[in-house]
């Protein structure tokens, strides 16, 4: 347990340090690493834990970047008080939307969150929402500066850094959050529903419910991430949440490992950085070696990055 | 003698400012010129790549005869999917990391809007952008942004202008696609109409995920509309032009600058359905018989044949990509050994009716210090069922 601590805090000082070490588009990178991470966290609490697959998980993360871009525009809201608005809003329509859909199982689950994921796009397009959306045209969000105390107390951070920290300090509530949530009751009860839910019912845990607030958990926390997405790119527009987002979440908990909450932030690595790698290795074809580089993880670490490094650690402990 | 010294004085004099100490900003040096672009190779797009790889095979073909000015071009570009938080991303990548002079031609307008308060609050250009958006000419408020082909604005004010002379009693029927272009060739056709703004009398519109635009033709034709203004992309103009003719609807048509392809559009659509059909030209169409032996169009050909072979001979894009290669090439040669930034923006400001030869005759690049809209000119063609065919004067500034 000590050593686990000890290594939570090296990460915690690379974490820290890091933005000082690198440009400021490496720091808008790995605050988007950051800000995958919390989307792929929750879509790990549905998919890892309680072993529903979501095709339309992009769906969420549109809702959130939506939701904290036009209180900024429209209502002149701070950055930082759209956040938790935005994940409260798509906690509210991920439970909504979990409620009828979890009557569904397995591959007609992932069906019903397809269409979610793809009628997304359109959605936003819509002619009755343009006045709040800007339709096709999205919304241009100012970029945040660093707060005026910082700047006062003589630590200068140009808005890449701030935002990065920012991004750390949310991404460390919501891992906190997962962590504190899944080790325990809800955890194991989500568990027990994706090994046998039947057996998991006689034991008292009420199915429909848990299914739906993980519904509506794994939907909270993908839209704080779409929040911080936003904000970080400073637009939103129908075509950034296309279906293939949604394919991209999915992508990156398998490659990051199942049920693991370490497993996010490997997932993240990879979905931000393999596309751009494969796009440097071949410009003809960067999907196919993109496709490559999931095969080759795929089949070389069949639990994920984060299972591989689990079995490294424990054979290093046990020769 | 005197006379002499005085003229070796003078020609000293004009020479100096030329021979001026070479300015540098990063991306640029004695030896190269570093270009940034990002464009759909992947993703629903993906058509639109090969403007890319043209410019790309157009660039290498600047460096084997020399480069400009001495320097070769480095042309960086970067797959964006058509996603706009990609095109972020790797435009910051370019700016910021691959320190280039400037990016050109980045494609599409959600795109390019993702990306255009950044390029200006960094002051690097985000030269000629690869959309007919017109907002990309507003120097006031964005001094780093530039377009390049006709803005679908000034394109349908030319089609308004047409009507009001032709037919001043026309009853007009549009059908365009909803979204941002649809919408910009709208306000075009409402401003060009101005007063007689009520001679539109049915519009229809369609997503671009419809399946068929039958109902909207039906509806067009039961409202008696005699001119028909279809604003569509090349699938739907097609399907368009085709029901049109099915159902025994005769308008004058006119159609957008989009969707011009004889094999990408008329054909599909039947080229005896597509008879009259009025549009405004800027580019040379490289299916369009009497450019057959056009010499830019046979260098055009040769030029895909030797850098870009896997490109296609029919596809009006790879001409396009051609031609805006030519523009910026007469930019960096105005520039001279002052390539910064700001001179670029300020040369490529400053083109003076330059002719690009794979436009159509009469068609001018020119720009100046309060109009960054590099080609304003068409001229209308009528398709007679083989070729395009031009007719009255070129029109447009």
């Amino acid at each position: 347990m000590n050593r686990k601590i000890f290594l939570i805090i090296i990460l915690l000082l690379i974490a820290g340090g890091l933005p000082f070490l690198v440009s400021n588009y490496r720091t808008f990178q790995l605050t988007l690493v950051l800000v995958y991470a919390i989307a792929l966290l929750g879509l790990n609490i549905l998919t890892g834990y309680s072993g529903q697959i979501s095709l339309g998980h992009g769906a969420f993360y549109a809702l959130g970047a939506y939701v904290a871009a036009i209180l900024m525009d429209k209502a002149g809201m701070p950055y930082w008080a759209t956040v938790p608005v935005a994940g409260a809003a798509c906690f509210a329509a991920g439970f909504l939307f979990g409620l009828p859909a979890l009557r569904l199982e397995g591959l007609y689950l992932a069906l019903a969150t397809f269409a979610l994921g793809v009628a997304m796009p359109q959605l936003l397009k819509y002619p009755l929402l343009e006045k709040w959306t800007g339709g096709v045209q999205g919304i241009v969000i100012q970029k945040p500066d660093a707060p005026a105390f910082l700047t006062a107390a003589g630590i200068p951070l140009n808005p890449d850094r701030w935002l990065y920290f920012f991004t750390l300090a949310v991404a460390l509530v919501m891992f906190l959050l997962a962590w504190n949530l899944l080790r325990g009751r809800v955890g194991r009860a989500l568990v027990a529903i994706r090994e046998q839910h039947v057996a998991a019912e006689a034991m008292g845990v009420n199915g429909a419910l848990y299914k739906s607030a993980a519904f509506g958990v794994s939907a909270m926390f993908t839209g704080v991430a779409g929040a911080l997405g936003a904000i970080a790119v400073q637009f939103v527009a129908p075509d950034s949440f296309n279906i293939f987002l949604s394919i991209t979440f999915l992508v990156g908990i398998v490659v990051g490992g199942l049920a693991s909450i370490p497993g996010a932030l490997y997932g993240a690595l990879f979905i931000q950085f393999v596309p751009n790698l494969a796009d440097e290795i071949s410009k003809a074809a960067p999907w196919a070696i993109f496709g490559v580089f999931m095969i080759g993880f795929v089949y070389l670490m069949p639990t994920g990055v984060a299972g591989a490094v689990r079995l490294l650690t424990a054979r290093r402990r046990s020769p | 003698m005197k006379r002499s010294i005085v003229f070796l004085a003078i020609s000293l004099g004009l020479a100096a400012p030329a021979m001026a100490q070479k300015k540098y900003d990063p991306g640029a040096s004695d030896r190269e010129i570093k270009i940034g672009n990002t464009n759909p190779y992947s993703g629903p797009a993906s058509a639109y790549g090969t403007i890319g790889k043209s410019i790309a095979a157009y660039f290498k073909m600047v460096n084997d005869q020399g480069g400009i000015n001495g320097r070769k071009v480095n042309f960086l570009s970067y797959d964006d999917s058509y996603s706009p938080p990609k095109t972020v991303e790797m435009a910051r990548k370019l700016v910021e990391q691959d320190e280039v002079l400037f990016l050109f031609q980045t494609l599409g307008t959600p795109s390019n809007t993702a990306i255009h308060k950044y390029m200006n609050m960094k002051k690097v250009p985000q030269m000629m952008v690869a959309t007919g958006a017109t907002k990309w000419n507003d120097p006031k408020d964005f001094p780093w942004t530039m377009g390049w082909q006709p803005n679908y604005q000034s394109e349908a004010r030319i089609y308004a202008a047409h009507i009001l002379k032709t037919k001043p009693n026309a009853k007009i029927g549009v059908l365009y696609q909803n979204d941002d272009y649809g919408k910009d060739y709208l306000k075009g056709l409402h401003d060009g109409l101005g007063a007689r703004k009520s001679m539109i009398i049915k519009e229809v519109s369609y997503e671009v995920t419809d399946p068929t635009i039958d109902s909207q033709i039906v509806q067009l034709q039961a409202s008696g509309a005699d001119v028909f203004i279809n604003i569509t992309t090349p699938k739907f103009a097609a399907m368009a032009i085709r029901k049109a003719y099915d159902i025994g609807w005769r308008p004058t048509q006119y159609l957008n600058n989009v969707s011009i392809g004889i094999k990408s559009v008329l054909e599909p659509a039947g080229l005896e359905k597509s008879v009259g059909a009025i549009t405004l030209g800027y580019l040379k169409e490289p299916t369009d018989k009497q450019f057959e032996n056009d010499p830019a169009i046979v260098k055009w050909r040769e030029f895909m044949k030797k850098y870009y072979p896997e490109g296609s001979l029919v596809d009006n894009l790879n001409v396009y990509g051609y031609s805006v290669g030519q523009t910026i090439a007469q930019v960096l040669r105005q520039c001279g050994d002052n390539l910064t930034r700001e001179n670029i923006m300020r040369q490529a400001a400053s083109l003076k009716s330059y002719r690009v030869d794979t436009l159509l005759p009469g068609v001018m690049v020119s720009t100046s210090a309060s109009d960054f809209a590099p080609i304003e000119a068409g001229q209308l063609q009528r398709f007679d069922g083989k070729e395009w065919v031009r007719f009255g004067d070129v029109v447009g500034k």
